[in-house]
This record gives structure tokens, sequence and C-alpha cells, in this order.
């Protein structure tokens, strides 16, 4: 039976027999559907990739008022359609560390401060045009120039000069050491442009793998492979990506093999479609997190004994239980998770209602706490949040649930109310992801944390090139936060995304974003 | 005639008024919305040097007043501008996912309009016998569930479970009539079963209404076919009730269907909409918010014209 199943699905990874009729002689064979498909899958695998075809992804996001300009990207739509017409100068490699797109070599003076970048010679524009050190240098400049409105700006200010020398050398020149400066250079945002985009910012003229054809904003995307492309990713002729918001819809036009892959598969409902023939759902740890953020400098959450308690009175596992249905990890309230290099296991710190009472009873504050949140600020946030109050009402903590619109939570409650939910992306090192939240002068420092010494760390460990000494520091730093931060972190997310068994050349646990850092429908193949 | 172009005139000239009323409400209504353009296109990752250099770009530091006026100027003069957020210009935009909406609301018109009164006619021939309480009972269910459930189970059934359909109802440029009438079954069924109900219990109610008339006793009486009676003698009279209710059908089908567009990946004006909405683009609302008042009032004014041209007696007002 085995060997017979095994040519069978052979059969189908070349084409030769249709996946319907595949599944129809393995259940006639005794096979289930799920063990069909496991042996499937095996098979295309085993086929390697094949050249041509359509692939087409549902991505949620979009929207018709989105820009083609990198700088103003700011959706899943916006991220999948860069990765397909542009390119960064460095890439995150899939498993660790960091990979040459744009940029072939990059190396530092000794103390950090000067960075050198060799530019391919090889690439060319898909409006014709080589790829020079110059046009570098101006979409760093267009990014983080005083006009610009670049979602990269954040990432850009540390950088005092830059220029370029040749045609193919780019050299960033930094005030304050940072040994970290190449992994700024993976920021999706960063889509090298002729004349940096100034000419025309939305033109989607780039160098990566395919090339836009059809532009729907906000509909329906259509990309065709790139034929001067200098590398070797991309096996489909065509990409097609349709914008589905609306989850229950997403997940059908997976199921009804309208589309081969989708993003953001709802948690709770994983289970199931994964267990529907020909399906897979692929979880994927990452960098993201949901949390409840005080602001440290606002009553009364600038007393720590509050703080603590609140981080006593969370239960972590019961959220990544039922807010995540199992596709996540508990966190320690700190924004790191062992995604992030230099990562240090610290002591994890436990649901314990007694603490939560003591440090409560200890602050002196007496009364409810107002907790904001909204539909929008994560998915289940309310839900979340009402298990967050009834494990502190185990330790007899009132806390008091006020449900704000989605509409404008980003600007009237985020960053601006003194606690509330909310969730963060994760960045794609320690630095970064303290740089942006929780240096005391960082713009979305949102739980308005200030600890003199945390940042003088943060700024020495950018400049120490000894990677056991950084890891040491970063493991410190966490601890204060853990210690002292205004972040109460239940948990981290994975990145859900689920294929069907019509594209084959998955990998799991790619670092990045989802659907293997958004290169999915690039780095996959036509199966059948 | 003279009398009909007066009220013609008359109608016009009330739906202009109406339609500054609707664009006032409508930019008052966006300013109220907390957050600004600069805010929402930048989302979470906006650096305040980011929001102020938008927020100089895109205009937003001059006066309501002054941005409202400059906009209404733009549209007299045939100039809906171009969005705040990705620089496209309106009415090029507004005018693809209009004719998407048109043929969509059109195809469901062609289906339900001559249904739902074809289906009210046969609930009055047989009038309390089990035609009649079938009918009813199942528009009333479909109307009765809300149009995005109807939509789920749809999708589930016909689209993924035996695959007639396509569950994504995606239009574009290129594709030939017969694809695009493939692609937007689905929504038309939904959509169908949502406006079914209210013009067919219009039309029973009506028609029931008539046949009360002495006259249609004496049809009776005459020994012409029931069917002839509701058809040729009591349908005609009870027509202008029925057509009310057939544009305000039709009215909702091109302004509040975005639900149904959104469970099927349609892109029609609701959706277009709706994202301009939650980014604060107010020319885009405004325009959208314009295009939807005056499908309202232009059908509301057909229906009344139509209920005058068929009553004799609003033709010759005393």
């Amino acid at each position: 039976m085995t060997d017979q199943l095994h040519y069978l699905a052979a059969r189908v990874a070349v084409g030769r027999m249709s996946r319907r009729a595949f599944f129809g002689r393995a259940a006639a064979l005794g096979l289930t559907a799920a063990g069909a498909n496991l042996l499937l899958s095996s098979a295309v695998q085993a086929a390697g990739p094949q050249m041509g075809g359509t692939i087409r992804m549902g991505i949620q996001g979009g929207s018709t008022s989105d820009s083609l300009d990198p700088a103003l990207g700011t959706n899943t739509v916006s991220l999948a359609l860069l990765r397909m017409w542009g390119e960064p100068l460095l890439g995150l490699a899939p498993h660790g560390g960091l990979e040459p797109t744009l940029a072939t070599e990059y190396w530092s003076s000794p103390d950090a401060k000067v960075w050198t970048f060799k530019i391919r010679t090889d690439a060319q524009f898909s409006n014709g045009k080589n790829v020079t050190a110059d046009d570098v240098l101006q979409t760093m400049l267009r990014h983080s120039d005083e006009n610009t409105k670049s979602g990269a700006l954040g990432v850009m200010r540390g950088i005092t000069n830059m220029r370029t020398e040749g045609d193919d050398t780019f050299i960033v020149e930094l005030d304050d050491a940072n040994a970290d400066l190449p992994y700024l250079m993976t920021d999706w945002h960063l889509i090298i442009q002729p004349n940096g985009g100034r000419d025309a910012p939305d033109a989607a003229i780039g160098t990566g793998p395919y090339i836009l054809k059809s532009v729907d904003m906000g509909v329906r995307f259509v990309a065709e492979k790139n034929p001067n492309y200098w590398g070797d990713m991309g096996y489909a002729d065509t990409i097609e990506l349709v914008v589905i918001n609306d989850n229950t819809a997403r997940v059908a036009a997976l199921q009804s093999g309208q589309v081969d892959m989708i993003d953001r598969v709802p948690p709770q409902t994983a289970g199931l479609i994964g267990r529907a023939p020909g399906i897979t759902v692929h979880s994927t740890t990452g960098p993201g997190h949901y949390v409840f953020i005080a602001h440290c400098d606002a009553a009364p959450f600038d007393n720590n004994d509050l703080r603590l308690a609140l981080k006593y009175g969370i239960d972590r596992q019961e959220m990544v239980d039922k807010i995540l249905a199992g596709y996540g990890s508990i966190g320690n309230d700190t924004p790191i998770n062992a995604y992030y290099p230099l990562y240090t296991e610290l002591p994890q710190r436990e649901y314990d209602p007694d603490k939560a009472a003591f440090h409560y009873k200890k602050s002196g504050f007496d009364g409810p706490i107002l907790l904001r949140t909204s539909e929008n600020s994560f998915p289940g946030a309310p839900d979340a949040s009402a298990l967050f109050q009834q494990s502190l009402a185990k330790a007899n903590i009132p806390l008091e649930i006020k449900r704000e619109p989605n509409d404008g939570y980003w600007s009237e409650v985020w960053n601006v109310k003194p606690f509330c939910t909310s969730y963060w992306g994760g960045r794609s090192t320690q630095d970064q992801m303290y740089s942006t939240a929780y240096l005391s002068t960082a713009d979305w420092n949102d739980t308005r944390f200030n600890d003199p010494k945390f940042d003088q760390m943060l700024i020495a460990a950018r400049a120490e090139l000894d990677e056991e000494k950084r890891k040491v520091m970063y493991a410190d730093m966490g601890m204060i936060l853990n210690e002292t931060g205004g972040l109460v972190c239940p948990m981290f997310n994975d990145f859900l995304g689920a294929t069907s068994d019509r594209v084959a050349g998955w990998v799991d646990g790619v670092r990045g974003y989802d659907l293997m850092n958004m290169y999915g429908p690039m780095k996959m193949w036509v199966a059948a | 005639m003279g009398l009909l172009a007066r009220l013609l005139a008359q109608r016009i000239a009330l739906g202009l008024v109406l339609l500054f009323a609707a664009s006032i409400l409508i930019f008052v209504g966006t300013s109220l919305m907390p957050g600004d353009v600069a805010q929402e296109i930048l989302g979470q990752s906006a650096t305040p040097e980011a929001l102020a250099n938008l927020r100089a770009e895109l205009g937003l530091n001059e006066p309501p007043l002054t941005r409202y006026i400059s906009w209404l100027t733009g549209v007299l003069h045939g100039d809906f501008g171009t969005a705040l957020t990705n620089n496209m210009d309106i009415a090029t935009s507004i005018g693809k996912r209009l004719s998407n909406t048109l043929f969509l609301a059109g195809c469901a018109a062609i289906i339900a309009v001559p249904l739902a009164v074809l289906l009210g006619l046969i609930a009055v021939r047989f009038r309390d016998r089990w035609p009649d309480r079938l009918i009813s009972t199942i528009t009333l269910a479909s109307i009765s569930l809300p149009e995005f459930l109807i939509g789920y189970l749809v999708i589930y059934f016909v689209a993924v479970k035996l695959r007639w359909f396509p569950s994504m109802a995606m239009v574009y440029d290129g594709m030939t009539l017969a694809q695009k009438l493939n692609a937007v079954a689905l929504p038309v069924l939904v959509l169908v079963l949502v406006v079914l109900a209210h013009m067919m219990r219009m039309t029973r109610a009506a028609i029931l209404n008539v046949m009360q008339s002495a006259y249609i006793e004496t049809a009776e009486l005459k020994g012409l076919k029931r069917f002839t009676i509701i058809w040729r003698h009591a349908f005609p009279n009870a027509v202008a009730p029925v057509v009310n209710v057939v544009m305000l059908n039709l009215a909702y089908l091109v302004v509040g269907v975005v639900v149904v567009e959104v469970v099927f990946v349609y892109p029609g004006m609701g959706q277009y909409m709706v994202d301009h909405v939650s980014k604060r683009d107010v020319p885009v609302v405004q325009a959208c918010g314009m295009v939807f008042a005056f499908v309202y009032i232009s059908l509301n004014m057909i229906a009344d014209i139509v209920a005058i041209l068929a009553n004799p007696r609003l033709r010759h007002p005393k």
C-alpha cells in the first residue's frame, strides 16, 4: 500500500495526477485525509522546485487609501508588495544573522562608527538603469531628511553623515558607535529606488525579483517575474496578491482554492482549518507581543509596587491558552524573547495572587485601576482584559475596563492615556526594540520608562563589539525592565500563516514577518 | 405636460439643496472624528516629525472652512481632487468602483425585482394557502438573518463544499462578462435574498388592499380568471407603493452593501468609502457621500414621478 501511495504522491508532485484524485485513491487505500496530506507534501518537497505558474496570495491589512511609496508603507500588504518589486541593502537570513542583498559586503571601522557597504554592480532597476551607490545614498537621504514622512525615520535618526565613494561604495558615519547598524538596513521601508525615489516615489521601480504589472489599490495586484533579476529567487511566473481583510473570507478563499496562501489565520479556528484536506497551517515564532502598558510617570502607576502588583496579578499561561489558542508563548514583562540574537533567559515571573495583593497593599493605592482597551489594540484585547480583571480579582485588586472605539485608538489612547492595551511587532535586534520604545527619549516610549542607568547601558551595549559582553548587558537591562518597567507583557504571539498543497517549498521558522518573512510567494513554487 | 415639467424642476432643485446639505453634514461629521488624516496614515509608527511634515503637505493646517470651500469650488468645476492619502485622482477611482457597484446592484435587481413581484402575485393568488405561507416564511427568514451570516453560509456550502462558484467576488479589468457574472454569483444571491422579502411583502399587501375594491368584485362576477384580475386590474392600481419600495431597495443595493462587499471581497463603493473614512480622507469621503446622496435622491425622485404618472388622481390634483 505504502509504495503505491508514494508512487501516486510523486505523480501528483510532477503534475501527472490531480490532488483531488489522489485524495480519493488515498482514502480508498485506507489513509486519512491528514495522512494523505502529509505524504503528498513530502513528495512535493522531494520533487524540488518547479518553475512557472501563478502563486496567489490573500493578505490582510490593505486599504484603497494605501500608497506604493515605500516610505508610507504601514501594513502587511505594503510589505508583501515591497518584497516583490524592491530590495533593501541587507536582509535577515532565514535562521539568524544577516544576508547580503543589494550590498554584497559590509564592514565597520574598529570603533563601529563608520560603516562601509559595497553595492552590487550587477543589479538593475526595472527601468533598465544600473544601481549605483548614489541611488542608495539618495534613498537613505529621502528616508531621513527633515521633510520625510518615512516610517523608517526613527531607525535613521542616529546617522550623522552619509556619502558615496565611486559607483559602488556607500559609507555611513555615526556620532555614537552602533554595532547593529547593518540590521537597520534591513528595515523593509528602506527599498533602494532610482535616485532614491525622489522623482516618483510610488512608481514601484526597484530591483526585486518581480515587477508590478497591475495595481488596484486595496484590491488586487499582479506581479510578473523580473527577467533581469540578479539573484535566483522566484519560481512562479506570476504572483497575484488579493487583499482580503475579512478573516472568514480569507480562510474561505484558501479552502475553496481561490488563493494558495494566506496570512493571519485566526488562532481560535487555526486547529480546525489545519485539519481540512490540502491545507497546512504554519506557526512561526516571532518577536511580536501583546501588552498592557502603564505610564511610569502617571499616578497610580508611578509607584513600582503597583506595577509589580499588576505583573504578579496576570495569568500568562491562561492568556496564551485562551487568547492565542496556544499559538504563542508566555512573556516575562520584557519585550524580548528567544527570537532575538543575544537573548538570555531571565527568571520567569509566575501568576501569584498573594504577591500581587502584598504589593498592591504596599503601594498604598486604594481604588479601581482603569484599563483602556479596544478590539484593534490586539486581536482579543477586550477578552484578555476581562481575563486580567478576573485574575486580579483573586488578589482583591479591582480593575475597571473601559472599552474604547477602534477609530482613533492609536492617536487618542495609545501613548496618551496612562494604562491601555497595545501590541508591538518587535524589531530585529534588542538594541532596536529598546531604542524604539524604552529609551527615555524615544518617541514611542509608551510606558514613559525613564531610568538613566538603563539608557546608559543601552548606549554602551550599542558600541560594544564583544558579543558575550553585550549579551550580559542586555540580560541586565531585561532584568531592570522586568523589575521596574511599566510593561506588563503576558504573551508573544506566533505568526499563523496557511498554505494549500497547490504550492510547496515552505520552510519552518524563518525569521522576520509572517509567510517566511513575506518572501513566501517567491521562495515557494507551484507544485501541481 | 407643463405640470410635469414644473414638478421635475422642483424635484431637481430640491435634490440639489439636499446634496449641498449632505456635503456639509459629511464634512462636519468627518471633522468630529478623533485623530486626523496624517495620524491615521502613519498609524502607530508615526514620529512627531513625520506627522508634522505630512500635515503640512496635506494642507491640514488650513482652517476647516477654507478646506471645505476650496473642495466645493473644485467639485462645481467637475474636479473631485486627489485623495489625501495616496494622491490618486478621486474621479477615476470612484468611476471604477461605482461601475462595479452598479454592476453588482444591477445583477441583483434584474433578478430580485421581477422575482419579488411575481412571488407577490402568486402569494395573492393563493392567499392564506400553502404557496403563500411558503413564500412568506422563506423570504421573511432570509431577511431576518443578518446578511453577513447568509454570506458565510452561502460561502461555506456553495463555495467551499460544492465549489460551484468562487467565494471571492473579485472583478477586474480584462475579465469577460461571463467571468464577471460567475464571480459575482454568490454576492448577487445573498443580495437577492436580502431585498426580496421587503418588495414581495409590499406587492402582496398593496394588491390585497386593492382586491377589496368593488371593481375587482365586478371583474370576478364577469368571470375573469383570478390571475388575470390580479395582473390586469389590481396590479396597476397597486404599482405606486410597490415602486416606492423597489426604489428604496435599489438605493440600498447601491449604498448599503458594504458588509456584503467585505465578506465577498468585492471592490465596490462601500469598501472604498470605509477605507477612506478610517483614514480621515475627507475629500474622498465627501465625494463618495455625494455620489451616494445623488443615487438616493434621484431614485426617490423616480419613484415619486412613476407614482404620479401611474395614478391619474395624483396627476390632476384638485
